[in-house]
């Protein structure tokens, strides 16, 4: 179609979805007619893929349209393979039984740290399609997934996905489903979401075995707010799902928990193209826009009622999302911090649930204390900073929230260990736990074992399921975010998969670990840590440090201490021989712009006392702290 | 502080030398990075004559008045120039500047049996002081560094030039692959038993563009360490101030009065002279300090002196806050250090050094200031990229 340029709809540049060009004929659709679903898959099982089949297969992208993964909008999903964001999708399907039928796919994020955004989309379907891949198993992420749908009372239908792979088991992944998971897998879709095996099937279970949504058209409109994001030309886009009554362009509507009025200025839904339709009954999703500006004034979980006839109770929101991880943000060239100061802005138009204010450090300048879902959010966060701002970031050793228990009886959250108290005015010091959940081969459960006990975990529970084990431990977040996954990752070669949920808080043994290069602390690296680990950590860092930092005019102590006491010491010897061995007429201008450039390279330094460290040296020591 | 060489002619301070350029070899060393190439076959009628009209060339620039307080042959293999062309170039020399008896004239030499034949040319042509490039004295590593020459050659052109000439220093190159201390002392120990007045120790370095440099890029060549380079440089101090010949240089070492008075130019900042290809000179016109090059390629140099009378690119002018840097960078590398007041008035009024860094590197014993006298101290010299980086803040 030749449309001429419009603005597009969705957050970030992506995919060809330009609003307003199909202004659609209202058609209602019966509620027994539609079917809200959403896909839960293990990171690689084949979600994405399988979205795009059903697309496909409804046409809702012709084929020059179509491109692989067309819902992971932004580049960092389609080259991860992840979805970051819950997305949606309307698919017009015309089933065996010759009635045609509106199927919403709602797109959701499959890793723990966006586990608030997986619960906001399965409270938007009723019926949820668990895809695992036919070799590889149910996994870690899959299962806290599938739980949450249970708990939101969803129909399940398992889908085998890559049945056309020579490592294929479908059986004894079936066998597996039913023994973990405790579902019924003996009719389970048996597809290749790569070739299109069965993707009509597929579509088939979704119309026979999920339930139609409940809704009153007569009703008092309510309608969720799933999610919202910022576009630079239409303002805040509002993703909704409607339970009862009806939502229309022009309708002065109501939002429950801000009670802010608006008037709803474009109403459709994505077919992934946006289709302004105009309006959208019960059982459907969609999106609309209301001249709103701000995102903070769309709050997820938020009901959308009519200003005229405003529904009684609100529907039952959402928990929101609160950060657990912190680290420090810094740019490398101290120029750079005001371009840093609005690219987390821009970020933050988008994500609620990331946090961000100015720190200053001795070490790394002027930067910005950052709260984050999780690692992998911190990562990504980080990473779209880097790719999208062209930033280049130095990012310290992630921290969680400690709670501390002062001995006036107050008590301080805590993330920042230059904020430590002293502790003589500290009681106890509760830090947070989690439950995690990690399944593996068993021939890599000793390791993950020792893995789990070096980092003062409790096991809870050790099961084997087909050929695998599923280990439920205790373990301190603190403990998580220093090098977990790489750990795990590693003495797993890749094989194990991890989950976790937030376990509450307990009181620990809590210290805060300094460095000091001749003395002199370094902010940067001090971290707390619990006083049985803090030897191995201390040394640990103590070691990397002297291998980064060069050696220089004179002998430099490495040491780190809690408190005053020194537990763990390296020293860096003095330069022992560093000058041209010739330097006559010709050499002097060269040798004199290799000075010059040296000059330059302090530029980079940072100045401890009399010791100078490089700035790759402070990145390459927290590295180790990150996972 | 050194005694310092005989007072200059020249009223400038560091002196004023000419540095002329041979950039024939006959063969390449896998280590050098010099400005030198092998030809069959050089016509020394033209390039006689070019050297000449480039020398002619400079000292149309030069104002009158200079004298010369010395003159270097360096290559390139200047000992391959034809004794008459050295003498030409001597006799041109000092009918623009003058070579007075105290005038030091240096040639750079190969020990090889056929170039050792001409240094009688060399001294009847005026020459007074040889500078050899023995580099070791035994005949694996003179292999393994590309050499020509065997030790007994070495050795036999040694104490030809000691007949010949009343000073003369030779180059050897320490830190080789697989060397130890003790291999080093003890070759060092032999080597100065047949030194008379001065010795040039070069710790080997591996320069881009080298053949070296590509083996060890490859990992084909290892080079000692920067702990066994600093044990390597330590005992050569050790033996050679017990020699009677202590550190005047990072590199260079003499009996007092031995230096070499040509180098001594450079490393006081003085102006040169340079011809030849691949040349640089320092020349102070009207109040400015001018930075001179040559064309490198000995070819193109040669066309560019006979169609215009040099080989020179375009001057560059050196500003006096590059001034003050280079000064710095060269004073400290002499045992008797640098005036600050000199460095200041090269860098125009301003004093180039971070007199609160003077202070920390003098309490960690890397530097001294004696009044107006700033001098790096022996581990001062050893660590000297440190000690100017952190005085150039």
């Amino acid at each position: 179609m030749n449309a001429p340029p419009t603005p597009r709809l969705r957050r970030d540049a992506g995919h060809p979805m330009v609003a307003g060009i199909f202004p659609d004929r209202p058609v209602m659709t019966d509620l027994s007619h539609i079917r809200n679903f959403s896909i839960i898959a293990h990171i690689d099982h084949g979600k994405s893929t399988l979205a795009d089949r059903l697309i496909q297969y409804c046409g809702g992208l012709d084929a020059r349209e179509m491109r692989e993964q067309v819902l992971d909008s932004m580049d960092i999903e389609r080259e991860r393979g992840i979805t970051i964001k819950a997305q949606t999708v309307r698919l017009n399907y015309k089933a065996d039984d010759g009635q045609t039928y509106q199927l919403n796919l709602m797109d959701t994020p499959g890793h723990v740290d966006f586990a608030y955004e997986v619960s906001r989309s399965l409270a938007a379907c009723e019926g949820s399609l668990l895809v695992v891949d036919a070799s590889q198993g149910v996994e870690a992420q899959t299962l806290a997934n599938v739980y949450q749908a249970i708990d939101h009372n969803h129909e399940i239908v398992p889908v085998l996905n890559k049945i056309d792979l020579p490592a294929a088991e479908p059986d004894r992944i079936k066998q597996q489903i039913e023994d973990v998971i405790g579902l019924d897998a003996s009719d389970a879709v048996m597809i290749s979401a790569k070739t299109g095996l069965n993707i009509k099937d597929v579509l088939e279970a979704i119309v026979k075995r999920l339930p139609p949504p409940k809704g009153e058209l007569d009703a008092p409109l309510k309608a969720l707010v799933v999610d919202s994001w910022y576009d630079p030309y239409l303002g805040v886009v509002i993703l909704v799902r409607v339970v009862d009554g009806e939502l229309k362009v022009g309708q002065k509507i109501r939002m429950m928990a801000t009670g802010a009025a608006k008037e709803a200025d474009r109403v459709g839904h994505f077919t992934p193209k946006a289709v302004q339709s105009g309006r959208l009954g019960p059982g459907e999703m969609g999106f609309i826009t209301a001249g709103i500006k701000d995102i903070r004034e769309t709050k997820v979980g938020d009901t959308i009622t009519e200003d005229r006839r405003p529904a009684a109770e609100p529907l039952e929101g959402f928990k929101p999302s609160v950060p657990v991880v912190f680290c420090g943000l810094f740019p490398t060239d101290a120029a750079e911090f005001e371009h840093l100061r609005e690219s987390l802005g821009k970020l933050a138009l988008n994500d609620a649930s990331f946090q961000f204010e100015a720190e200053t450090s001795a070490a790394l300048g002027f930067g910005f204390r950052c709260g984050f879902l999780g690692l992998l959010h911190l990562e990504i966060i980080q990473e779209r900073l880097e790719r999208e701002f062209n930033l280049d970031l130095i990012t310290t050793a992630p921290s969680v929230i400690y709670k501390m228990h002062m001995t006036d009886k107050s008590v301080i959250d805590m993330h920042n260990p230059a904020d430590m108290p002293d502790p003589i005015r500290i009681d106890h010091i509760d830090e947070p736990w989690i439950r995690a959940t990690i399944m593996l081969p068993d021939e890599y459960l000793g390791g993950i074992l020792a893995l789990c006990t070096e980092r003062r975990g409790q096991q809870i529970d050790l099961t084997y399921v087909g050929g695998r084990a599923m280990l439920v431990y205790k373990l301190p977040l603190n403990e998580v975010v220093f090098d977990f996954y790489d750990r795990l990752k590693s003495i797993s070669r890749g094989y194990a998969s991890f989950d976790y949920q937030m376990d509450g808080y307990e009181t620990g043994d809590l210290v805060k670990m300094s460095i000091l290069v001749n003395a002199e602390p370094v902010d940067a690296l001090s971290t707390i840590v619990h006083r049985s680990q803090a030897e191995h950590r201390g040394r640990l860092l103590c070691e990397r440090l002297k291998e980064l930092i060069p050696r220089q005019l004179f002998k430099i102590a490495v040491q780190a201490s809690i408190g005053s006491r020194v537990i763990a010491r390296e020293t860096i010897s003095a330069m022992r021989k560093d000058v041209l061995a010739k330097c006559y007429g010709g050499d002097i201008s060269r040798k004199r712009k290799l000075l010059d450039k040296q000059k330059e390279g302090k530029k980079r330094m940072r100045q401890f006392g009399e010791v100078e460290i490089p700035q790759s040296a402070f990145i390459a020591a927290l590295k180790m702290g990150d996972g | 502080m050194l005694p310092l060489t005989p007072p200059d002619a020249d009223a400038t301070p560091g002196g004023f030398g000419l540095y002329v350029h041979w950039p024939f070899c006959a063969s390449k060393c896998p280590y050098c990075d010099f400005n030198s190439h092998v030809r069959e076959g050089v016509d020394q009628a033209r390039w006689r004559a070019a050297m000449l009209r480039e020398m002619d060339h400079f000292a149309a620039r030069v104002p009158a008045g200079r004298r010369l307080s010395s003159v270097f042959f360096g290559g390139g293999t200047p000992s391959l120039m034809p004794p008459e062309t050295v003498a030409a170039v001597l006799e041109r020399a000092d009918h623009h500047w003058g070579i007075g008896d105290g005038v030091e004239v240096t040639l750079e030499a190969n020990p090889t049996s056929s170039e050792a034949a001409r240094f009688a040319g060399f001294r009847a042509a005026g020459v007074n002081r040889l500078s050899m490039g023995i580099q070791a004295l035994n005949d694996a590593d003179l292999k393994v560094l590309g050499r020509k020459h065997s030790a007994p050659e070495a050795m036999a052109a040694i104490a030809m030039a000691k007949g010949i000439f009343d000073r003369f220093s030779f180059d050897l190159i320490y830190a080789r692959p697989g060397q130890t201390v003790a291999a080093w002392q003890d070759e060092l120990s032999r080597a100065l038993d047949m030194a008379v007045g001065h010795l040039s120790l070069y710790q080997l370095t591996i320069e881009e563009g080298t053949q070296f440099h590509t083996l060890q890029q490859r990992g084909d060549l290892v080079v000692p360490d920067e702990d066994l380079a600093g044990d390597l440089y330590e005992a050569t101090q050790v033996l050679l101030n017990q020699a009677g010949m202590p550190a005047y240089e990072v590199s260079n070492h003499a009996r007092p009065g031995q230096e070499s008075r040509h180098n001594l130019v450079y490393w006081r900042y003085g102006d040169y002279v340079g011809i030849g290809p691949g040349a640089h000179g320092r020349l102070t016109l009207k109040g400015e300090k001018v930075a001179t090059r040559t064309h490198r390629a000995p070819e193109i140099w040669l066309q560019r002196v006979e169609e215009g009378g040099t080989g020179a690119h375009a001057d560059e002018v050196v500003t006096p806050d590059q001034r003050g840097r280079e000064a710095l960078m060269m004073g400290l590398r002499l045992a008797e250090g640098v005036s600050l007041a000199r460095l200041t008035a090269e860098a125009g009024g301003v004093n180039p050094v971070d007199m609160a860094a003077v202070d920390r590197l003098s309490r960690h014993g890397l530097l001294t200031l004696d009044g107006d006298r700033l001098t790096a101290t022996a581990d001062g010299r050893q660590r000297l990229n440190g000690v100017l980086a952190a005085l150039l803040e």
